[in-house]
């Protein structure tokens, strides 16, 4: 349980009809997280400790941070750090944790973003992305096509 | 009508029309499929009675239409009569708004709570709707809903037992 007078966070859940490999690998590789992440990549080579980096489309670091924990096709976690936003940066490390469980013909997916202090606007900003992003994820594996608006990075962004 | 606070809120992008997501959340034809089997009633207007029901007829929940806008916003409050203990939580109120998200379609659930209600007692809806909704969105873009299984959170049950 999350004490909100010390920490920031968001939760989302969303069940998939996939396997967990397929699904640990849309979360890492190129060519599944530039159809629903806003065509972004990350840089990586997926150890604890490797440094990581999401990469915007226009060659500019979206966020970084290294891997803490990878337990594939489980358990991810990363720290993360915004990059690209001055303010957002300002405010540190989060943490980010993919948890991967298989249910029945389903995969439970639990992303969770935290923040070690309480009204983030880190936080807040991705609250607002996440469920896009994931929801698109979804129709990707389900259906082959993820939603039109998460296959390009946003205009003036 | 006391003053109800969200308290669980889920959004789901879902590649469908506004229409059609109004249909899945208003026509039993649909929520037996993605809401565990239940048949839904709900008279079309504001202050119309709405109702989720056990395919033996059972009534799961009880309410009344306190918002009617096809096809943006539905709000219904939401009293829990089966099964038995949980009658003892007050009414809640749960929003469905729908709006154009690009080619898709934004459905954001919000649960809203009169009274200050536990964490234990909120971590039912915040495990079942995140299936509901996940199925809801498989249905609508792949025609299949696959099978989740669910029994309420055991925090849930102990917490309701002390009401």
């Amino acid at each position: 349980m999350t004490d909100a007078a010390k920490n920031s966070s968001f939760v989302y859940v969303t069940y998939i009809r996939t396997t967990p490999e397929k699904l640990w690998q849309a979360l890492i590789e190129p060519e599944f997280t530039r159809q629903f992440w806003a065509a972004t990549t990350q840089d990586c080579d997926w150890k604890v400790g490797s440094s990581w980096k999401l990469m915007i489309p226009d060659g500019r670091v979206g966020d970084a941070g290294e891997v803490l924990e990878i337990d594939p096709p489980r358990r991810l976690v990363l720290s993360w750090r915004n990059e690209f936003k001055p303010e957002l940066k300002a405010e540190g490390f989060s943490r980010l944790t993919y948890l991967l469980e298989p249910q029945g013909e389903m995969v439970k997916l639990t992303v969770t973003h935290e923040m070690p202090h309480p009204g983030s606007e880190f936080i807040e900003k991705v609250s607002g992305g996440w469920p896009i992003i994931l929801s698109s994820l979804k129709s990707l594996l389900e259906t082959g096509e993820s939603l039109e608006a998460t296959r390009r990075w946003p205009e003036g962004v | 009508m006391p003053d109800f606070k969200p308290r669980t809120v889920y959004v789901t992008y879902i590649a469908s029309t506004p229409e059609k997501v109004w249909q899945a959340l208003t026509s039993s034809e649909f929520t037996r499929k993605y809401f565990w089997d239940r048949d839904i009633e709900i008279e079309p207007k504001l202050g119309g009675a709405f109702a989720l029901k056990l395919p033996d007829g059972k009534v799961n929940v009880n309410g009344k239409v306190i918002g009617w806008d096809p096809p943006r916003k539905l709000s219904v409050t939401w009293k829990v009569e089966w099964p038995e203990d949980f009658r003892k939580l007050p009414e809640c109120v749960v929003t469905y708004e729908i709006a154009k998200a690009g080619e898709a379609v934004r459905l954001t659930m919000t649960e809203s709570h009169s009274w200050n209600v536990p964490e234990a007692i909120l971590s039912g809806g915040r495990m079942g709707w995140p299936a509901i909704l996940s199925s809801l969105k498989s249905l609508l873009e792949t025609g299949h809903v696959p099978a989740i299984q669910m029994e309420p959170p055991r925090e849930m049950i102990e917490a309701i037992k002390k009401l």
